[in-house]
């Protein structure tokens, strides 16, 4: 047991530190807020990181990244430093998470020199078009057809849930192009230019009240056969190698220490009959608790880094991430709301709304994270299914052939 | 950066976890828990020349010289074989003491017997933590006068640590005026005693030491944590073997998604506890300005996850979990005696608040 980095490595922190002090305040707003994807103010600050290896750091240079290996500690220390000051860490998304490790492990040289670039850049948005109506979990029973017509594909269908889609330049795609193959066999992963003929995007309404995801419905949508991502009928492999990417990022202890300083913040600041909230032992009790919480899963957090280092496999530890960070960063905003009492209820719109009503939108979206990516139920099924080896479901067990279904974002 | 357990932890876990499998299987385990007490001493011995009994004792007084972290290892095993030993007491809570506050001469005459596993010392500390109704001890010209409860691994000790405020007194078992009398908890696997004292005249005083008493605190319930943890482990692993053997509706009930889900609760509560506890222990031993915060929130998660792993395998158990007959019971009840010892959840979070200045 050592939790020091190491001195080459307390170097690249002093640098980020330096750098983020000097240059934190031309960071655009928040990662990951709407209003700014693809801004020139954006892909300026982007170009600034990349140009220090801050960002798309392992991407070779010659794909616009800035080509370092890859280094679980460098990354680590990146997320803390720029969690700790809430600057943006440059683009994110499911384009530069998601697709492009992809095209790096899949794409053919033309498809990498096209695409990765621009989106590494944050030129160029993508999203994912996995799940459809009749498609979430069970996301291999995905309906939406390309008919193979020469050197295209006709695609026809339905997407849902899709986020970012009513920005997005490029859809990455999970289409059934082998009618007659076994479920898992006959999709194709597919790019997909938002801008082409027949693509119509209609923005779903979430319970925060935001447009955060959208319909998307295709019409004899014409895409060459060259936008397929490796070979035609192995799309549902290859989009299981990137969710392999995904699931590591999820449920980050970084995003439940904010927000349990956060709420800390909301018990000591609000009153009560003009006691403050966290003199009340019973909210204090709350707190105290979801602290441990924190603390648990941020010691988790390194125990797996440390796994990754060693080169080990972390067994059924390594599939409790996604279950328990969503889980407790939902109750930490819960408790910031209760805190609150009545005031807890206001939102948007509302000049007493505390934070502009952050912790109610907070309760909603960790509630919608609960669900993306693989649901809780379908989280349990992982954790027993592949780290307590129980069995399948005997229904199940013909149709579920190589991989759990639903983990997608 | 290494977030982990050594090789030498891991051999040291699979070692301690070897030998209670051969010598102190559960059938053993229900022998000993029925005899006068309660302690198997011969395994005890045994264990000793492991380096199990001496673990956290210097190396120049015969011990182990071992880390907390490697203690927390070791508690973690006992409390998978839900060992009938006298570890948490003896070799952690009155072997700090020895360490951290008494003389020379005392450490010379105690600590090498203990890390023989020959002799035992128990400590009554549970009145610093929360002082219950006709508890307490006095300190007057003529000796100590009161009563000190809940004192862990105390039935056939040689000597006990007493604690009255911030002092510690060292005091013979057959000290004039000291009666230990059994104080029988639902945990059968470590005995708990009142001690009752009158005029008791102390081998050796220790006084102002609160310090080291806090800190001796936060081992225990550090080890408590390991001990619940290594229970937690033990109950899931009962649980998933269960429920591949059992059948209901001619499958084995393990296909059933409701019983999966139930496992997987488990094992998603247990392994986060898992990083804690290590986390915790290491602070103890390396981070000493985190320490006392990592400890207290570690013995409070652990009580937490523990009664809800232990509720939901016995569950999973269905009828049979309810029997004497099925072991479970013995980490069901384990795991409820080191919830309420030193500090149950709600006073340690109220703590761990005092220590943040929330409160
Ligand atoms: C905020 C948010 C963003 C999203 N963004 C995207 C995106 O960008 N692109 C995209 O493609 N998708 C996206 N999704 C979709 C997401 O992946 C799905 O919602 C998710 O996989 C669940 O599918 P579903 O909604 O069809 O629910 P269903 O699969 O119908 O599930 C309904 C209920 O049944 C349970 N259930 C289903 N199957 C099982 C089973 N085998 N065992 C036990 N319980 C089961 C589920 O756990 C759930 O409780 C997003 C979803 C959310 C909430």
């Amino acid at each position: 047991m050592d939790l020091a980095y190491g001195p080459e490595y307390e170097t690249f922190r002093a640098e980020l530190r330096a750098f983020l002090e000097t240059h934190g305040s031309e960071a655009p707003g928040r990662r990951g807020e709407i209003a700014s994807v693809g801004s020139a103010e954006v892909t300026a600050w982007q170009a600034k990181l990349i140009d220090r290896g801050y960002a798309a750091r392992t991407i070779p240079k010659e794909y616009g990244g800035a080509g370092h290996e890859a280094d679980p500690l460098i990354a680590t220390i990146l997320s803390e430093e720029f969690g700790r000051t809430h600057v943006s860490k440059g683009v994110g998304g499911q384009g530069i998470d998601m697709l492009v490790p992809t095209l790096l492990e899949h794409g053919t040289e033309a498809q990498k020199k096209r695409y990765v670039p621009a989106t590494v850049r944050g030129e160029m948005v993508w999203c994912q078009g996995y799940s459809e109506p009749g498609a979430g979990s069970d996301l291999a029973a995905l309906q939406t057809s390309g008919r193979v017509e020469g050197d295209h594909l006709f695609i026809n269908g339905q997407k849902i849930w899709t986020s970012t889609a009513q920005f997005s330049q490029m859809m990455f795609a999970l289409i059934r192009t082998e009618p007659d193959a076994p479920k898992h066999e006959g999709i194709s992963y597919v790019l997909v230019p938002m801008d082409t003929p027949g693509i119509d995007v209609r923005p779903l309404k979430t319970m925060t009240g935001h447009a955060e995801f959208n319909e998307v419905f295709f019409d004899e949508v014409k895409v060459p056969l060259a936008n397929i991502v490796g070979r035609r009928g192995e799309g549902w492999k290859i989009a299981n190698t990137t969710l392999r990417h995904e699931r590591n990022m999820l449920g980050s202890s970084a995003t439940s220490e904010s927000l349990y300083e956060g709420a800390l913040q909301v018990l000591r600041e609000e009153r009560i009959d003009g006691g403050r909230a966290v003199d009340s032992p019973v909210l204090r009790d709350r707190l105290m608790k979801l602290q441990a919480e924190t603390i648990a899963n941020k010691a988790h957090a390194m125990r797996l880094l440390t796994s990754r280092l060693r080169g080990e496999n972390a067994g059924v530890a390594g599939l409790v991430s996604k279950l328990n960070g969503c889980q407790l960063n939902h109750d930490l905003a819960g408790l910031a709301i209760d805190a609150m009492g009545e005031g807890g209820a206001l939102y948007r719109g509302s000049e007493r709304a505390r934070d502009g009503g952050r912790w109610q939108f907070q309760y909603m979206f960790q509630l919608g994270l609960i669900i993306g990516g693989g649901t809780a139920q379908i989280q349990k099924n992982i954790i027993s299914e592949r780290g307590l080896g129980m069995p399948r479901e005997p229904k199940a067990v013909k149709a579920a052939a190589e991989a759990t279904p639903g983990s997608d974002t | 950066m290494d977030f982990g357990l050594s090789e030498e932890q891991a051999l040291l876990d699979e070692t301690v976890r070897r030998f209670l499998d051969e010598r102190l299987p559960m059938s053993r385990v229900r022998e000993v828990v029925e005899s006068e007490s309660g302690v198997d001493d011969e395994g005890w011995r045994a264990l000793a020349e492991l380096g199990v009994a001496g673990a956290l004792v210097p190396e120049a007084f015969g011990g182990a010289g071992l880390s907390l972290l490697d203690a927390a290892v070791i508690a973690t095993a006992l409390g998978h074989g839900a060992a009938p030993l006298p570890f948490v007491g003896s070799s952690v809570l009155a072997t700090l003491l020895l360490r951290d506050v008494a003389d020379g001469d005392v450490q010379a005459q105690w600590l090498p017997a203990l890390a023989g596993g020959g002799a035992r010392i128990a400590v009554g500390i549970a009145e610093r933590v929360e002082a219950r109704q006709g508890a307490g001890l006095t300190e007057a010209e003529g000796g100590l006068s009161g009563t000190a409860l809940f004192v862990l691994d105390g039935q056939d000790a040689d000597a006990f640590w007493l604690v009255c405020g911030d002092d510690a007194h060292l005091v013979r078992a057959g000290a004039a005026g000291l009666t230990a009398k059994p104080l029988p908890t639902i945990d059968r696997t470590r005995r708990c005693v009142e001690v009752g004292l009158e005029d008791a005249v102390p081998e050796a005083s220790y006084r102002g030491v609160g310090a080291s008493l806090d800190r001796v605190l936060d081992a225990g319930r550090i080890v408590l944590a390991a001990d619940i943890l290594g229970g937690c482990d033990r109950a899931l692993a009962l649980s998933v073997a269960y429920a591949t053997d059992r059948k209901q509706f001619g499958r084995p009930i393990s296909t059933f998604q409701a019983v999966k889900h139930m496992c997987a609760e488990m094992a998603a509560a247990i392994e986060p506890s898992r990083s804690l506890v290590w986390y915790a222990a290491h602070a103890w031993d390396a981070l000493p300005d985190e320490a006392p915060l990592l400890a207290t929130l570690c013995k409070a998660h652990l009580s937490d996850v523990g009664h809800d792993v232990m509720r939901t395998a016995t569950q999973v158990h269905g009828g049979i979990g309810f029997t004497d007959e099925c072991d479970l019971q013995f980490w069901f009840k384990r795991e409820g005696l080191s919830r309420q010892l030193l500090g149950g959840p709600e006073a340690l979070r109220a703590h761990a608040a005092r220590l943040q200045g929330i409160a």
